[in-house]
């Protein structure tokens, strides 16, 4: 048994932490995210020459990692820096072309950006409803149907679509300028599109796709959870260092008991956080990997919420101000709940096991 | 036991049912419902539908142009605005500042200041809170001293809500730096065009404008803007702190936002079916409902008691504290029902002009952040609790 990181990861971990705090600073995280395009080109490529991107594919496919782990590091790194930068997509992008062996060598130099269309406004989370669809037209295919909340995609180079194909899920490539794409930024900062596809034409990539899809959803929310950890690292060392800080009846407020039990239940909950996405990162790419991301993203949901409302409380006033960090992190937490399946949907996922 | 409103109260009830059908402008309630922040003419305009009706200072004496309500007609006018979608009347000059002149005002304070309140002439805004005061109220250090015929005042106020409309601003002072810290403070109406006032906004974080910081620096006010003695401002600050208290359950929210996110999980369709119909969320709505019908009753049962008792006690802490958490509660679900549909960042929708979740639930996400705001101010919900165990609890 060993929960060290290896000594690469570890590298990986420290480089990517300095470098997003000494460039990616928050009041340079604050005045790109919120805005399109949500998205420093040149903050991009550098995260991309520290390795960020390779991180995310095995050797096989080009890139230096592609574990559960190697995935939970980097997106560790980019939660403690509310990093809004679109690796979401990437990650999972490279996750497909991965199982299917497809070059993707644009997508870890950061040459290509990608992002992944699932969801759709009827069908948030499980696909079986989506009702995107797609026929044979000419050499390729054509797909109509509306995508929503694509992470990323408002500065996307190329949508990995799922679409009905024949009554089952397929993967289609699209590239951007083919499609209608509206981009705007999320209330976390970070930024997203509105895919309109409207006999776009698209390139087959997977016919019968779902255990492909899965498998990028699990890398996905592997990412998600690591994120959620290092955000809510953050979050309750500010909290614990105002409650040391701030003065109210001539004691720090920290003095107060109540406030002292309510800091380590927030640290409580964020350990058995930790814990589950490092068992879920572990799991990620196996038989049980649905199972044990489901298990995550409910525990993130429910710790990422108490954690994001008792940091604003505990802090008073102060945390309902834009000004204060607090605030944006505490906004990534509670959205980050409805990316990729929210609390409740996952916890109906690890239901269904029990009847199993 | 009986818990029905007397046939007065229902005839009442029916009354200001039909007023506000036929007086709210549907503009208005439209607004309410998008959930987006009001105009300042908006806010203006309904105070002024009220006014007419002599509806609008309801905790008010007859005397001095309230309605002369008992504590459960105000109950009832309130609930029935919530369920009109009616806008929040704004607290400042008519249920904090107005009580407070009437009183300890002066005869010429009165006679000055109330209409004005009532006309929406003067627009009050509460200057209370400090950057370094804030659950400590007494630790307050904006300075006032007295030069001749005026006070001369040098400090900062801070999340003054609304101040950047505020004509006027009334403030605590530390007018005695050398007394125990709640006997030096006074309570002093200040003019906000008077030369060394500057107004900072705050932005939220959801994005919004509500909240200011106010500093002061050699402002000169009349010395006849003092209200009550010199050094005595903490009575009227504590006196106020009851009066903040009128409707502070929320209970007419509460049940204007269950009833939207029942419709909102009866609209929103998740893999062919309604939301409604999954269990894990039709719990989470019916866990709330069930709170908030035992709230009803809490709140009656201590209006109840403050009619009989003809004040409030410690107890209506219980109020606040549950009150928010149960509000809280209704506008998560009201995010949670929408799912990544609640991402965009409000404004940009119309840009794209594309439809994200259904009509009118733009603003879910950044109500659900902004609510968060209910349980810190009016003196926390922790405060509360260190209210409850020691005043009623005697712990
Ligand atoms: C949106 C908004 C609008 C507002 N509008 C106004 C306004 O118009 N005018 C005005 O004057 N003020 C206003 N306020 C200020 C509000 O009253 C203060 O925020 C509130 O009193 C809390 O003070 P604080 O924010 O400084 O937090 P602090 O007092 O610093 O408290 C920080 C944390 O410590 C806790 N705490 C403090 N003391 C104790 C204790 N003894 N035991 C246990 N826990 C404790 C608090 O509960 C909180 O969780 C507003 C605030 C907000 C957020």
């Amino acid at each position: 048994m060993d929960f060290n990181l290896t000594e690469d990861r570890q590298m990986l971990a420290d480089s990517l932490n300095r470098y997003l705090g000494d460039k990616y600073p928050v009041e340079h995280r604050n005045a790109v995210a919120y805005d399109l395009p949500c998205h420093d080109d040149g903050k991009w490529a550098e995260l991309a020459e520290l390795g960020a991107l390779f991180a995310l594919s095995p050797e096989s496919a080009g890139g230096f990692g592609g574990t559960g782990f190697d995935i939970a590091v980097v997106f560790e790194a980019l939660g403690r820096t509310l990093c809004p930068e679109p690796m979401l997509g990437a990650a999972m992008a490279a996750r497909i072309l991965t199982a299917l062996e497809q070059d993707q060598e644009a997508l870890l130099s950061g040459a290509t950006k990608y992002a992944v269309a699932l969801a759709e406004v009827d069908a948030p989370y499980d696909l079986q409803a989506m009702e995107c669809s797609a026929v044979a037209q000419g050499d390729g295919h054509a797909l109509t149907g509306r995508k929503t909340s694509v992470y990323g995609g408002q500065v996307a180079d190329v949508f990995l679509v799922a679409a009905m194909l024949n009554g089952a899920p397929a993967l289609f490539s699209v590239q951007a300028a083919a499609a209608q794409v509206v981009g705007y930024p999320m209330m976390d900062g970070a930024g997203a599109a509105e895919l309109l596809l409207d006999g776009t034409p698209a390139q087959l990539l997977a016919a019968d796709a779902g255990a492909i899809i899965a498998d990028a959803v699990n890398a996905g929310i592997v990412a998600l959870c690591a994120e959620a950890v290092g955000v809510m690292d953050v979050v309750h060392a500010t909290t614990v260092d105002y409650l040391k800080t701030r003065k109210q009846f001539g004691v720090p407020i920290g003095k107060f008991q109540v406030l002292q039990h309510r800091a380590v239940d927030m640290l409580t909950e964020i350990e058995q956080a930790r814990s589950i996405t490092i068992k879920a990162a572990s799991e990620l790419g196996g038989p049980d990997a649905g199972r044990f991301a489901s298990m995550a993203k409910n525990m993130i949901g429910r710790a990422g919420r108490l954690v994001a409302e008792e940091a604003i409380q505990m802090h008073g006033g102060i945390a309902m101000t834009w000004e204060y960090p607090v605030s944006h992190y505490a906004k990534r937490l509670i959205m980050l709940d409805a990316q990729l399946g929210d609390t409740d949907y996952h916890l109906s996922r690890v239901m269904a096991d029990l009847a199993a | 036991m009986d818990l029905s409103f007397s046939e007065n109260d229902i005839a009442f009830r029916d009354e200001v049912r039909s007023y506000l059908a036929d007086n709210l402008p549907t503009a208005m309630t439209e607004a309410v419902r998008k959930g987006g922040e009001l105009t300042k003419e908006m806010m203006e305009e309904w105070h002024a539908i009220l006014q007419r009706k002599g509806w609008l200072a309801t905790i008010w004496p007859k005397e001095y142009g309230g309605p002369g309500w008992t504590p459960v007609q105000r109950h009832i006018f309130e609930e029935e605005c919530c369920r009109a979608y009616a806008p929040r009347i704004v607290p400042f000059g008519l249920n904090m500042l107005g009580p407070v002149l009437i009183e300890f005002g002066t005869q010429a304070q009165k006679e000055y200041y109330l209409p004005r309140i009532l006309s929406g002439e003067d627009w009050w805004c509460q200057g209370y809170s400090e950057p370094g005061a804030g659950s400590d109220l007494a630790s307050l250090k904006t300075r006032a001293v007295r030069d001749g015929d005026h006070w001369v005042i040098n400090g900062q106020k801070t999340w003054t809500t609304l101040g950047q409309h505020a004509d006027k601003i009334f403030c605590l002072c530390r007018t005695d730096p050398e007394a125990k810290q709640q006997q030096g403070i006074s309570f002093i109406l200040v003019d906000m065009n008077t030369p060394g006032i500057e107004v900072r906004p705050i932005r939220l974080i959801e994005g919004g404008h509500e909240v200011n910081e106010v500093f002061f620096t050699d402002v000169r006010v009349p010395a006849e803007n003092l209200v009550g003695e010199e050094n005595k401002g903490w009575t009227i600050a504590k006196f106020l702190l009851t009066h903040e208290r009128t409707g502070i359950a929320g209970v007419g929210f509460s049940m204007q936002s269950l009833e939207e996110v029942k419709a909102l999980a009866r609209k929103i369709r998740r893999g062919g079916k309604r939301l409604i119909d999954d269990p894990l969320f039709a719990a989470r709505i019916a866990q709330a409902e069930v709170d908030l019908e035992a709230m009803k009753i809490t709140n009656l049962r201590m209006l109840f008691k403050a009619q009989q008792q003809g004040a409030p006690g410690p107890e209506t802490s219980i109020l606040k504290i549950k009150g928010t958490v149960i509000h809280q509660e209704l506008k998560d679900l009201a995010r949670r029902a929408l799912g990544p549909v609640a991402a965009p960042f409000p404004g940009y929708l119309a840009e794209g002009n594309i439809m994200f979740g259904p009509d009118g639930t733009e603003h879910n996400a950044a109500r659900y952040f902004n609510n968060r705001k209910t349980s810190i101010f009016g003196g926390s919900n922790e405060i509360q609790r260190n209210i409850l165990s020691k005043a009623a609890l005697e712990l």
